[in-house]
């Protein structure tokens, strides 16, 4: 620990601290725009200039280690004064330079009112200029469909190359020209192809860098917000929904250290006006082949028609991608109530079975857990786009060094080196009888595409297996992982929302004629074939709204106060940011009024009694935040059931990021970033 | 010093010449394992000599043999100025227009650039010149002056750089250094001390 003097107060800190770091910690704010808590440290934007007594001239900070401060003549502790007339003015000075080429477009400007430039000019800034020269001018760059640039406005941080290099790990953004001519650009203005590429406007501290599918839309004060949770992917990242009205118009991530830290996805991000298209707003029934509009009670009348003629054992239901736990909970208890064993939350049919225990179908390392690893096997996944926030997690442990990857599957760019082993199950055969591994915290990561095939089960055990010989399973760490890519998928196994017995799976109900009535909880990722009455309880006019006979509108992520349990098994609490279009519903309300008219009335009437009952079940899903630890007897249990692999190579469970959910189809903007990233020309131009 | 841009029409692609790669090859081992992109801005100065300025195809090509983002590539090209963005002329001229240059007449010679070669940072029609100002070169004894190529050309005046010129465009090979009667940097007209030593 070192000692020092900031502002006449002694403080201790480690000696690896910043004295930017250090003066914080004493409660002294030092401005910055360059210096950023997760990049390397640039020291160019000179706005965090303190003054260290002995030194001639005042001390960038950020880049100034306490440990290179010089004592005083008698061993004295340094002393650092960050609010000395001194420091004032030669932050005044440094503001001057920052904005004599600064345009003065605040009231045109996105930034404006989350402005770190406006901010620290409010302390800091000058009311009038003393600069008679011509402004410099730069020309905006094409970075990308997501990223608007307007580059005179830059003042050169390099905050996102340095994001780009560092967090995203593709390095495409640089510094061209020098001294004043220094411009931020891509080579030769290529889109930026990071799936973490909108991060930047957030890093950005001026209006250089803004959203381009939000711009000119809101001033920051006009916005209510919302702290919600992503469902694009099975992390859960924590967003802040921001809303006008009723209209969700824009996301921003919100700090999770244990998941998201600060960052998001561009698809979680940029899903926003896919909230807006596309969207059921009245139930619908469908008479001689035709959808035509109709009242819910109207739609009741058409379920119940046919469902209480029916054997219990002739319907069946499917739960989507992004449900919630609540109405999984309803939907799973409706069916118990009917009387039928058909339930499946796993559309795209990996072969996991939640009787076996929790620990079977977890990422069991945690996503914090990665900063720990020594060693990560990647099996069948291409966490890039299955997962990019998890993908940026492993980048950083991988850039501290001495972390060993391999992978088996696909080949792909995961924006950090590693070792490839090889493509299918025989290569993971090869680790089912192999020495212990020296790695004493291994993490065993399985993707979704290893267990959606046919032999998917023998796959899941040859896994567990080889986890286990090599050392996968410590005391105090499980290193088995399994990486889902769909927000719903943990809670809805952790309800048991599986085959019962004699049960058809996913496939099995989708077939020609296998069941009388079919319900899909927004369940758009599979093709159902003719022969069932189709009831689709959904969002958005996707494959299922196509294919059904019923359509009853629901609600969005962003229309609900849902749980939502990622792939960790982390209970998160999404709030209700806006209301549901027309008269859509919640889905588990839906769910409750049409239990009535089908003689199983579910005994809840409103959220808070469903939550009790369900979490009264299931104890785990009321400690939200928390991640209970499963018990990894499961995964020994999953070693023993073995099974025979045939050849076929892995592959990513995600073909198109950008395109993995009905609402991200409904999105533009997507649809763009989508068309760009498989190589085609760009449509629609601004 | 202006923006510098990559000029508009580039050659489709680029490659070294055999004896180039194999220089380049040797070059890129002087490097650690893992360093290699510390050989760029050599590799892409033997491209610019190559190519007579530095291609657009170039920049790709040494970024790909070095294993490096194309950005940070580009980022070294536009940063230094010896980097030649657009092509010039078989001679280029680098004139001196710093202080003591303008002192001493720089702003004849860059009269003659403008009447004999053009605009500055435009290739001469038959292609031989192109010419651009610069900051100082530090051979301010001998102002005012110029670097031709790889060469100075020192202590100018409007008649002999037009000689020089010719010269030049006549393809014979002018002398480097002080165009007056003055030895390197001496005094001009021979020495005037210590005379007696070394007699």
């Amino acid at each position: 620990m070192t000692k020092l003097i900031v502002d006449g107060k002694e403080i201790d800190v480690p000696p690896d601290y910043t004295l930017l770091q250090a003066c914080e910690a004493a409660g002294a704010e030092i401005p910055r725009f360059c210096f950023h808590e997760r990049l390397s440290i640039a020291g160019n934007c000179r706005m965090c200039l303190v003054e260290v007594k002995g030194s001639p001239k005042p001390i960038a900070s950020c880049a100034w280690g306490v440990r290179d401060c010089r004592p005083g003549p008698n061993g004295e502790p340094p002393v650092v004064n960050t609010k000395t007339p001194m420091v004032k003015k030669a932050r005044e000075g440094v503001m001057e330079f920052l904005l004599i080429n600064h345009p003065l477009d605040c009231p045109i400007c996105d930034q404006g009112g989350e402005c770190d430039l406006q901010d620290q000019a409010m302390t800091y800034g000058v009311d009038s200029s003393r600069y008679a020269e011509n402004k410099r001018a730069v020309e905006d760059k094409y970075i990308g469909p997501l990223v608007k640039t307007i580059m005179t406005r830059c003042i050169h941080c390099t905050r996102c190359i340095r994001f780009a290099t560092e967090i995203a790990g593709v390095p495409e953004l640089g510094a061209i020209g020098r001294g004043e001519d220094m411009e931020i650009t891509t080579y030769l203005e290529h889109a930026m192809t990071s799936e973490l590429q909108s991060n930047v406007v957030d890093l950005c501290p001026v209006g250089a860098l803004t959203s381009k599918p939000y711009a000119f839309q809101a001033r920051p004060w006009e916005l209510i917000k919302t702290e919600s949770i992503d469902v694009m992917d099975a992390v859960g990242s924590n967003i802040r929904v921001d809303t006008r009205g009723r209209e969700v118009l824009r996301i921003l991530p919100r700090l999770n250290e244990e998941i998201n830290e600060e960052w998001i996805s561009d698809k979680t991000r940029h899903v926003a006006d896919g909230l807006r298209t596309q969207r059921l707003d009245q139930p619908y029934v469908r008479e001689r082949g035709r959808l035509r509009p109709a009242t819910w009670s109207e739609a009741f009348a058409a379920i119940a028609k046919r469902v209480n003629a029916l054997r219990s054992k002739e319907i069946g239901a499917i739960v989507g991608d992004v449900a919630s736990v609540e109405e999984v909970y309803a939907l799973k208890d409706l069916m118990t109530r009917l009387g039928s064993p058909h339930i499946d939350c796993r559309q795209d049919g990996p072969a996991i079975d939640p009787s076996l225990g929790r620990a079977g179908y977890l990422f069991n390392a945690t996503i914090a857990g990665i900063d720990e690893a020594d060693g990560i096997m990647i099996i069948g996944a291409n966490p890039r786009k299955e997962a990019p926030i998890l993908n940026a997690r492993i980048r950083k442990r991988w850039r501290t060094g001495d972390l060993k990857i391999g992978v088996i599957g696909e080949k792909a760019d995961l924006t950090y080196a590693y070792t490839y082993l090889g493509a299918g199950p025989e290569t993971l055969a090869t680790f089912v009888k192999h020495d212990r591994a020296k790695l004493k915290k291994q993490i065993w990561l399985i993707g979704q595409s290893a267990l959606a095939r046919p032999d998917g089960q023998a796959v899941l055990s040859m896994f567990a297996k080889a986890a286990i010989s090599v050392g996968g399973l410590a005391d105090g760490w499980n290193g088995f992982s399994m990486l889902h890519t769909a927000a719903s998928r943990v809670g809805a196994l952790d309800l048991g929302a599986v085959p019962g017995k004699g049960g058809l799976d996913a496939a099995g109900m989708a077939k020609e004629d296998a069941l009388e009535v079919l319900f899909l909880l927004g369940a758009d990722e599979i093709e159902v074939e003719k022969g069932a009455f189709v009831v689709y309880i959904g969002t958005h006019g996707d494959r299922g709204a196509h294919r059904a006979d019923v359509i009853l509108p629901g609600a969005a992520y962003t229309e609900k106060s849902a749980i939502y349990v990622n792939t960790e098994g982390r209970p998160q609490l999404a709030n209700r940011a806006a209301f549901p279009p027309g008269e859509a519903r919640e889905d588990w309300a839906i769910l409750r009024a049409l239990s009535d008219p089908l003689g199983a009335k579910l005994p809840y009437d409103s959220l808070a009694d469903l939550r009790r009952t369900m979490i009264s079940a299931f104890p785990h899903l009321g400690k939200l935040g928390e991640i209970e630890h499963a018990d990894p007897a499961a995964i020994e249990k999953l070693a023993k059931l073995g099974g025979k692999t045939d050849k076929a190579a892995f592959a990513s469970a995600v073909r198109d990021f950008y395109l993995t959910n009905p609402i991200a189809r409904a999105s533009a903007v997507m649809a763009e970033c989508s068309a760009l990233a498989a190589g085609r020309p760009r449509q629609a131009a601004e | 010093m202006a923006v510098r841009r990559l000029a508009e029409t580039q050659p489709k692609d680029f490659a070294f010449t055999p004896d180039n790669l194999a220089w380049a090859k040797r070059e890129i081992t002087k490097y650690p394992e893992g360093r290699q992109a510390s050989a760029v801005i050599p590799l892409l100065w033997r491209a610019q000599e190559q190519g007579g300025w530095l291609q657009e195809p170039a920049i790709r090509y040494v970024a790909d043999m070095l294993g490096m983002p194309y950005i940070r590539a580009l980022e070294i090209a536009t940063f230094y100025t010896m980097f030649n963005l657009e092509p010039v002329g078989k001679y280029l001229v680098q004139l001196c227009g710093t202080t003591p240059c303008v002192l001493r007449g720089a702003e004849d010679i860059r009269k003659v650039c403008q009447r004999r070669i053009g605009e500055q940072e435009h290739v001469s029609a038959d292609g031989m010149f192109s010419w651009r100002e610069v900051e100082c070169l530090g051979a301010c004894v001998n102002a005012p002056m110029a670097q031709i190529n790889y060469d100075y050309y020192e202590d100018l005046t409007p008649e002999n750089f037009e000689k020089l010129l010719d010269n030049l465009a006549a393809g014979k090979n002018p002398k480097p250094g002080p165009q007056i009667d003055r030895q390197f940097s001496a005094p001009v007209g021979g020495p005037t001390t210590l005379k007696s030593v070394g007699k």
